[in-house]
């Protein structure tokens, strides 16, 4: 097999005789990588095709969990599953719930990101142990940081402590005015080290000349930020935009910890969180799987449309 | 927790030398500059010198100066958590889980990103696409059908297979073997297929070696995935004796809790121990933590 390999790629776009060129055109000039790349081809196949189709399937169907096995009809219901989905008001509330997320989400990243970035760029002492400790709350398990959240910010907590009659009333986690803002709060805390980190690499990547030439056109510190720095960084941006819009689709364990359920009374349930409930909690797959189509629908839409919007010019 | 305070203490030495009335400018500049950085270092880190405080004592106290104990520190949370909740084999499955998927990112991985990067085959543009669109479909919206797949059809609900399964190949991890392998020059690979080496050889003992930090990248970047991930051991585990310390916290945290003596010190206690690990990880080995490295490949 590996002899077999050798000859072809050694001379590049060698195709001696036509039986060689036949069998390259069909399998490429190393075939070999086929069989390298095999096992992740399978698990992209059976992790993520198949489930998307599988999604659409069910989604389209009347479908229940059975024992495996047991032969039953599932019907076709066309959009039936849909129009239940949409026309939940859970559902809905958890759709405005992404919305608030990234109106919260997006510009406080994009913001603080840029501005610790910029701060941390260039030699600075304990550089090396500011980083780390930017990231550290992203590489921890949300699970974790729920827990001392949830103890920050209780009735009677140290958040509440320090704001004494400014304190929201109800407190924090069981006032439905502010539940899902703090949950988008925690999570822009918590993942604002990766974009720093994103912002950072970026700002390596804008030339140096760059800053030179604007400042001798007379540009100001202001000025360079606007025309240097910020179109510099740009596909930073678009995919914290993304990441945004992923994660915000994505939630679950903070509204399931840290608002103990999406309380109060579904203020901050989650796309993800509404699934569960209605899919596996109570037993209509159908309708989860429809909302989940939607979702992934719209994610892949929200980082088209950024994508284009932001890196436009 | 003591590296903190040394640091952010250096941190503020920085601008002193400039005290000089000549260098007004730069040191009001560098001033600011210092204080968004260390406000921000306070910001990150406050919540995680709480956890740690809060799990060590016995009485929470929530007021300003509780922040600040100086005394009565005790580890009865640890005990009173570890009641509850099996901490050791709870760590041992996220053990295993993480491991799991780690091994199989890191084999599968360094095969494809090899191939993706170096070999010319049939299919290996679409490969590429799919791995960068994978990475924008989110995996908790396909949990409907993976649950009915995974538990329903194949009955692996209940094992340490059924958890590594959807996440077994870090598609960040494959990229990022992608780009170190790309960063590699040519001439490398040609003369060693002319001295007669086969592609599995080359990659084994001349391609593999130069890209030993990517290994080290790649695992940390795969270690948070399952390390920190609940929803979906959440879903297919029903035995206590196969979840992990994600999961079986956030049991306790949703269910037992309200009913403990001192509920946040054990919620906290077990907090610690599941963070410890990650944090632990990433101090040891920041440097190999670098979008530069993820992003676009080999530095140094």
């Amino acid at each position: 097999m590996t002899t077999a390999t050798i000859s072809p790629s050694s001379g590049g776009a060698s195709s001696r005789g036509p039986r060689r060129g036949v069998l390259t055109t069909l399998l490429g000039r190393q075939p070999l990588g086929i069989a390298l790349a095999a096992p992740y081809a399978v698990f992209l196949a059976a992790v993520f095709a198949y489930p998307l189709g599988l999604a659409a399937w069910i989604s389209f169907h009347d479908y229940f969990f059975t024992a495996p096995g047991a032969p039953v009809a599932r019907p076709f219901v066309g959009l039936d599953n849909y129009a239940s989905a949409l026309s939940d008001p859970g559902v809905r509330r958890s759709f405005f719930n992404v919305l608030i997320f990234l109106v919260i989400n997006v510009p406080l990243t994009v913001l603080l990101s840029l501005l610790l970035a910029t701060a941390l760029n260039g030699a600075i002492r304990g550089r090396a142990f500011l980083r780390v400790s930017y990231y550290i709350p992203y590489v921890t398990a949300s699970v974790a940081l729920v827990a001392v959240w949830l103890f920050l910010f209780s009735k009677n907590g140290f958040v509440n402590e320090l704001l004494g009659p400014l304190a929201p009333d109800p407190s924090w986690l069981v006032n439905s005015k502010v539940a899902m803002p703090l949950i988008a709060l925690f999570v822009t805390w918590k993942q604002l080290g990766f974009s720093i980190l994103l912002y950072l690499a970026a700002l390596q990547g804008v030339p140096k000349e760059l800053y030179e030439s604007a400042s001798m056109d007379g540009a100001g510190k202001f000025q360079s930020l606007r025309n240097v720095t910020i179109p510099g960084v740009r596909p930073a941006t678009t995919l914290v935009v993304i990441l945004a819009t992923i994660t915000g689709a994505n939630l679950f364990t903070e509204p399931y910890l840290l608002t103990n359920g999406g309380g109060p009374n579904g203020a901050s349930t989650s796309p993800v969180f509404v699934m569960y409930q209605r899919g596996i909690e109570q037993g209509n797959p159908d309708v989860a799987a429809a909302i989940g189509v939607v979702l992934v629908i719209g994610v892949l839409l929200i980082s088209l449309v950024s994508k284009r919007l932001l890196e436009r010019d | 927790m003591t590296q903190a305070v040394s640091t952010s203490a250096d941190v503020q030495d920085v601008p002193r030398p400039t005290h000089g009335a000549s260098a007004r400018r730069p040191r009001s500049r560098s001033w600011v500059r210092v204080v968004v950085l260390v406000l921000g270092a306070v910001v990150f880190l406050f919540p995680f010198y709480y956890m740690l405080i809060g799990s060590l004592q016995s009485e929470p106290d929530t007021s300003l100066a509780g922040a600040f104990p100086t005394g009565g520190f005790t580890l009865e949370n640890y005990t009173a958590i570890n009641e509850r909740v099996d901490l050791l084999r709870s760590l041992i499955n996220s053990g295993i889980f993480t491991g799991g998927v780690i091994l199989c990112t890191i084999v599968f991985g360094v095969l494809t990103g090899y191939a993706l990067a170096r070999l010319h085959f049939r299919g290996g543009g679409t490969l590429f696409a799919m791995m960068l669109l994978v990475q924008v479909v989110p995996f908790q919206l396909l949990i409907i059908p993976l649950y009915v797949m995974i538990v329903r059809s194949y009955g692996l609900a209940d094992s340490y297979l059924g958890m590594i399964l959807p996440f077994a190949i870090n598609s960040t991890a494959v990229f990022i073997f992608r780009q170190f392998f790309l960063q590699l020059p040519e001439d490398l690979f040609a003369a060693a297929r002319i001295d007669g080496a086969g592609e599995l050889r080359i990659l084994w003992s001349i391609a593999l070696p130069l890209v030993k930090p990517a290994l080290l990248t790649a695992a940390l970047v795969t270690f948070i995935g399952p390390w920190n991930e609940f929803l979906w051991p959440f879903l297919i585990t029903k035995e206590a004796d196969l979840q992990p310390l994600a999961v079986s916290l956030a049991n306790y945290i949703s269910n037992i809790a309200g009913r403990a003596a001192n509920p946040y010190g054990a919620a906290l206690a077990g907090a610690c121990v599941l963070a410890a690990p990650a944090v632990a990880l990433f101090v040891a080995f920041q440097k190999y933590f670098k979008t530069s490295d993820i992003g676009s490949g080999v530095k140094g």
